[in-house]
């Protein structure tokens, strides 16, 4: 039975869509983006190897919490073993990317952008859908949506982790402090970009004060919530300038730890 | 200062209908429903259209227009190439009665469901006393003027008619968010019937709605969204739930 754009009653038009623009040149670019990262990201995860180039650590890998990691790598001590998989050594990498990763998957601006250019629910606006049915986010596994919070917090957590790792970079491979290097600076700019993202979060913004009724018997709050109103507008951006930071910082510290550059120093 | 303007119309009923060629003048300056009303008044005369402001205002004169829901009289026909054919049919999520005339009472009946604001008992009229920046939330919601752009957008409803009994769409879900940030509004189970009653969980946020809005409301940043998190706030996190029975945070608030 006809639905939708063609369900009984509605007018006769053969066409999903009579829309003229490119309307599938953003779906598209995203979905060959997000694919490229999560490619990129595998392969680097289960790679477990050229992660740390004293002083550099890259963010796939930190904090590093297995007894696998090289020496020197590990910010947080080690409290996980040596851990066997098919008779593989498991990537540290694995015991934490669930953490970024699971706030990038239940984050707002990343479901518009995976419904539409993955799921294509809807592709582009105005454009229909090739579902038959639709339930949205009220049923499994959907609805874990709805933990983007959790996520949040324990992705406060990976900031502070990954500002401590940019800061630890301030020193030369003798562990000296009083360097700086362009090591350095891309880990800075990578803690900075997943603070943005993070701060613009539009869950930040309802803890903040998002839930409140009366702005006017808390004022701090309706500060907070003022300025992270202000970054949320630009959260797409953020996501996007972090999800790169991030692949651009790994690939730094690769290429550093594989000798293939050298991390130069300024002083 | 006249071009030349090729238009696709589409004319018809709920039975059938299909769309018509039609060549028009059109002059500098001039918006998609001038350009209809010369069609209506020079060629088709029967054509059916409903407008009323021509300012953008009144949500009367929605359709789609190259495939994009916008409002007729707020859409400069400059903004399209001269050699391209304009495309308007009526809206594709709602029945179509005449020509551009869709039946939109899908959205009273919504707007039926849901209770309006509910003061503290025993407060009479001219008493309520609210600040600036407890009412300027709700305030961006109070310039929707209800063309249901936003609905027809919807891909919840657009590509799924089964879903019009448990989803109230994009309009209304910032009627509930203007209502849940009410600072005297004692109504205490919006959160709950938004996500049980009217399907806010079937949203998506894919931000269709924000986009075609002609009001600019930030309809899914500021009242879908905000609305998911204190629906999440209520009903699946278990912390605030717990701190909720604890402090009875929600008084507080």
């Amino acid at each position: 039975m006809a639905t939708g754009v063609f369900s009984q009653g509605r007018a006769k038009i053969s066409e999903r869509t009579l829309r003229t623009d490119k309307w599938w040149v953003q779906p598209l670019i995203t979905f060959l983006v997000l694919i490229a990262f999560i490619i990129y990201a595998t392969l680097r995860a289960f790679e477990n190897g050229n992660y740390f180039a004293e002083p550099l650590i890259s963010p796939f890998y930190s904090p590093c919490l297995s007894t696998a990691c090289v020496a020197g790598a590990s910010l947080l001590g080690t409290p996980f073993g040596i851990i066997h998989i098919f008779g593989m050594v498991l990537s540290p990498a694995l015991l934490i990317l669930i953490f970024p990763l699971g706030f990038r998957m239940t984050c707002y601006y990343y479901r518009k952008a995976y419904y539409r250019s993955f799921w294509m629910s809807p592709p582009a606006c105005a454009v229909a859908e090739p579902h038959s049915k639709y339930t949205g986010e009220t049923r499994a596994p959907l609805i874990m949506q709805n933990m983007h919070r959790y996520f949040f917090y324990a992705g406060l957590v990976f900031n502070v982790l990954l500002t401590v790792d940019a800061i630890l970079a301030f020193r030369n491979p003798e562990k000296q402090w009083g360097h700086m290097s362009v090591g350095t600076l891309v880990l800075l700019a990578n803690a900075t970009f997943l603070w943005f993202y993070s701060l613009s979060c539009h869950t930040c913004r309802h803890t903040v004060g998002g839930r409140l009724r009366n702005f006017s018997k808390h004022p701090l709050r309706y500060k907070a919530w003022t300025f992270v109103s202000k970054l949320n507008h630009y959260h797409q951006n953020f996501a996007w300038v972090s999800l790169l930071g991030v692949a651009f910082a790994d690939v730094y510290v690769r290429e550093v730890a594989t000798h293939a550059i050298t991390n130069w120093y300024f002083f | 200062m006249a071009r030349t303007l090729k238009l696709r119309i589409w004319r018809g009923d709920d039975k059938t209908g299909g769309l018509q060629d039609v060549t028009v003048e059109a002059n500098h300056g001039e918006v998609v429903l001038d350009i209809i009303h010369r069609v209506q008044a020079t060629q088709m005369g029967d054509l059916a259209v409903r407008w009323n402001c021509k300012a953008g205002k009144c949500g009367s004169c929605s359709m789609e227009i190259n495939g994009k829901p916008r409002l007729a009289c707020m859409t400069q026909v400059a903004s399209y190439p001269e050699d391209e054919t304009i495309t308007i049919t009526p809206l594709r999520a709602f029945p179509v009665i005449k020509d551009l005339v869709t039946d939109v009472s899908f959205n009273y009946k919504k707007a039926m469901e849901i209770p309006s604001v509910e003061m503290p008992p025993g407060m009479k009229p001219g008493e309520p006393r609210m600040q600036q920046i407890d009412v300027e939330r709700s305030q961006e919601f109070r310039k929707c003027i209800e063309c249901f752009l936003c609905q027809d957008t919807c891909h919840v409803i657009r590509d799924h008619e089964e879903n019009k009994k448990s989803f109230a769409g994009p309009r209304f879900f910032i009627r509930i968010a203007e209502l849940d940030m009410h600072p005297l509004d004692i109504l205490r189970n919006r959160k709950k019937s938004a996500q049980e009653e009217h399907g806010l969980g079937m949203c998506n946020i894919t931000k269709c709605c924000t986009e075609v809005c002609p009001e600019h409301i930030r309809i899914t940043d500021n009242a879908i969204i905000p609305m998911k998190e204190r629906v999440v706030d209520e009903k699946y996190d278990p912390l605030r739930w717990l701190g909720s029975k604890i402090r009875k945070r929600e008084g507080m608030l």
